[in-house]
């Protein structure tokens, strides 16, 4: 299910484009899409936020649970993360259990978070050992027309911006704000006839060579990269990519 | 269903319910169509504090084949919660629940489509609940409907869905969270309004056949609203502003044949 | 809501289960009959005739009809036959006797393969939707270069416009060989900044099909991109 049968001639016309250093949108090479960020979109969850990039719509949401920590980590939350690509959003998913692109998405971006330190985990322990908040990050696609990495990652920081932890309803105390430390960005590029192109449209996406996202906090570091497909990239360009994650990451930190 | 807690009064003293409308009353209930890019057709309702999406792809290759009609189209649903949806996170993946309500949606739809115009093929729909505050279904088959119609399935008509139920002893319409929880019966309604057919219905709970009559007049009447509301959202699609009802389609005969 | 069909049309968006008119009159596409009346099957424009009414629907997959040209992509080769994706749920067989050329018995593949982009007719739809295309009639062909995009089917008629007005435009302002399947598949070739610029105004047409004035509108833009390259 999910070819798309006019693909051939679509690689040739991206071709012929990127000859002539034009996208077909019309886009530059280092340019992103028209990005909206809606917050509190879901009430029933402690924190959400819809991002539109482009023509790919997601929506995250995040939700906080009581539960156990993990033994080697006993004062520190849980952070899980999960991506639903369902059928809704494209012809090209299929229903069923998660296959390797949705857990692959998922992973990235828990790296994102995780390594970023977009939220302060120690913050979220309610006894050392036994009982901690357990937080969900639930990416959900609605419509998608490439780099869901992006997408998802950029919902995941505004949803986290404005969630509360729900510590009345579960007798913990006063309800208190998410404890976010760092807002980790990521960019997602795709190598097409040797050129980097950022932010790839589903059409790119299907006729890259390679592609690779770099995740940056405030302060310039880096905290998550995942190169995908089976291309490849020089030295140089990698490091290219990581002068654009920066300059490029501030720009969407802003507009959070 | 249970009894509620003491301390909820789910009908006041002025015959009120928890959320202070009259038993008779239905939610908000807003629906937009066309709003998603990639599906051949989509709607999106808000229905009090409910969000659901959906959205069509077919009539298309018939996956899993061995489920191919020789005769029909198919019209598959898949109804699923989204985790986030509910105040207890919900596992990902459909559970029992939704496999039951994808399977009453398909039917209730199956009914007004013209299958028959394409035999061996599928009509995927798919309902995706954001946010969940009762009655699901109802606006799952309310906007599976306007996406059906949005992406140019030809259908005898809409299918319009609401509920009823029972609640402090009283009839009510379209239960609210706590009037589920702590209801006394739910009764979900689809209706087909120019016919005047039932396609979808279920009740559980304890109810007189008065009640259950009564029950089933609200929610027809309800329905029919409905009805109106999934009109309109189709028509606004293709409106221009300012432009009403008059569009600058040329006329089928003009440009039939042409092509070169 | 019905209105009387003495008037020209009056480009009414109606939607599935609307009652058009109570009439003996033939009822046409996008509409169905019951009991003496007709009513809509589809989202679409009422549209009335002498003879029958019928609605052209806003959206829809394309269903094939006798006599249409379309442009299809060959995804299978066997022995004696291609078969050919038209952009419907139904791939279609396309015979060695119904091309120009004289193809023996197993050397289809010389003459076009898997990906190849093809114009052809629609011969015949039977009752259960199975399809003969045929490439014998002038002008029909295998296409080489140039691109493809596809559009809803139901905006083909707006592409093309009122006496082809619409995409003689077109092809006039961006200097493009273009050709219109009425399976939404549109094929242009020409300069590379030309088919972007075909491209460009076509996807303005999809998205603004149901708005007056549209052949202005996409006229003007055309010649404010003129410059740009080429």
């Amino acid at each position: 299910m999910g070819k798309d049968v006019v693909a051939d001639l679509k690689r040739d016309y991206i071709s012929k484009l990127l000859a002539k250093g034009a996208r077909a949108d019309g886009r530059q090479l280092d340019e992103l899409r028209p990005l909206t960020i809606e917050t509190n979109f879901i009430g029933s969850a402690e924190g959400s936020a819809r991002v539109t990039l482009g023509e790919t719509q997601v929506v995250v949401g995040v939700k906080l649970i009581l539960g156990a920590p993990f033994p080697d980590t006993p004062n520190t939350g849980v952070l899980t993360t999960n991506a639903e690509l369902i059928p809704m959003a494209s012809d090209t998913f299929e229903s069923g259990p998660p296959d390797q692109e949705s857990i692959e998405v998922a992973r990235v971006i828990d790296r994102g978070i995780r390594e970023g330190h977009a939220v302060d985990m120690t913050k979220l322990c309610i006894e050392p050992g036994k009982e901690v908040w357990i937080m969900f990050v639930d990416v959900h696609v609605l419509d998608y027309d490439g780099n869901l990495f992006d997408a998802a990652n950029i919902a995941a920081n505004a949803a986290f911006k404005t969630a509360i932890v729900p510590a009345k309803r579960a007798g913990k105390g006063e309800d208190y704000p998410l404890p976010v430390l760092h807002q980790p960005i990521s960019i997602t590029v795709v190598k097409i006839d040797g050129k980097i192109l950022l932010d790839p449209t589903h059409d790119e996406e299907r006729v890259a060579d390679a592609r690779l996202t770099v995740a940056t906090i405030e302060t310039g570091n880096l905290c998550a990269m995942q190169k995908g497909l089976a291309g490849a990239f020089t030295l140089e360009e990698v490091s290219k990519v990581v002068d654009m994650s920066k300059r490029i990451g501030a720009e969407i930190r802003s507009k959070l | 269903m249970g009894g509620a807690p003491t301390d909820l009064k789910l009908i006041d003293e002025n015959g009120l319910r928890i959320d202070g409308r009259r038993p008779d009353e239905m939610r908000p209930l807003k629906i937009e169509a066309g709003v998603l890019k990639r599906a051949d057709g989509s709607a999106y309702v808000e229905w009090g504090l409910n969000k659901v999406m959906a959205a069509v792809y077919g009539p298309r290759e018939c996956h899993p084949r061995h489920l191919q009609n020789p005769d029909r189209a198919l019209v598959q649903c898949r109804y699923n919660m989204a985790s986030f949806s509910v105040d207890d996170r919900k596992r990902p993946g459909p559970d029992r629940r939704s496999h039951e309500i994808s399977k009453i949606t398909s039917e209730a739809l199956t009914h007004v489509v013209f299958t028959e115009y394409f035999p061996r093929t599928s009509i995927d729909v798919y309902i995706e609940v954001l946010q969940a505050n009762a009655g699901t279904r109802c606006a799952g088959l309310t906007a599976a409907s306007v996406a059906l119609a949005d992406a140019g399935v030809p259908m005898r008509d809409l299918v319009a869905s609401c509920a009823a139920g029972k609640v402090a002893d009283t009839m009510v319409l379209d239960l609210g969270k706590e009037e589920d929880n702590f209801g006394q019966a739910d009764i979900p309604v689809g209706y087909v309004p120019r016919a005047g057919e039932i396609v979808l219905l279920q009740m559980d709970g304890d109810l007189t056949n008065e009640e259950f009559d009564k029950g089933l007049h609200m929610a027809v009447e309800a329905c029919k609203k409905v009805y109106e509301i999934q009109r309109d959202a189709l028509r606004r699609r293709y409106t221009a502003k300012g432009a009403a009802t008059e569009t600058a389609m040329p006329s089928e005969t003009d440009v039939r044949k042409e092509a070169v | 809501m019905p209105t009387s069909d003495s008037k020209e049309n009056t480009r009414e968006i109606v939607v599935p289960g609307d009652l058009l008119a109570i009439s003996s009159k033939r009822s046409g596409p996008g509409t169905y009959s019951e009991g003496g009346k007709i009513f809509a099957s589809q989202l679409g424009i009422k549209t009335v005739r002498p003879d029958s009414i019928s609605v052209v629907p806003l959206a829809g997959r394309y269903v094939p009809v006798t006599g249409d040209l379309v442009v299809g992509k060959i995804i299978d080769v066997g022995a004696s036959n291609w078969l050919v994706d038209i952009n419907s749920p139904y791939p279609s067989p396309l015979h060695v006797n119904e091309v120009p050329w004289r193809v023996e018995f197993g050397e289809t593949r010389k003459f076009m393969q898997v990906g190849d982009i093809v114009l052809l007719k629609i011969v015949a739809v039977d009752e259960l939707k199975r399809i003969s295309v045929s490439m014998q009639d002038h002008g029909l062909r295998k296409l080489t270069g140039g691109m493809v995009i596809e559009v809803s089917p139901s905006k083909v008629p707006r592409v093309i416009g009122k006496n082809g007005s619409m995409i003689q435009m077109l092809k006039n302002e961006t200097a493009c060989r273009i050709y219109v399947g009425q399976n939404g598949r549109i094929w242009i070739d020409g300069e590379l900044d030309n088919i972007v610029r075909a491209v460009q105004a076509i996807k303005m047409i999809e998205d603004e099909a149901h708005n007056l004035g549209l052949t202005e509108k996409v006229k003007e833009f055309l010649e404010k991109n003129s410059n740009k390259g080429a």
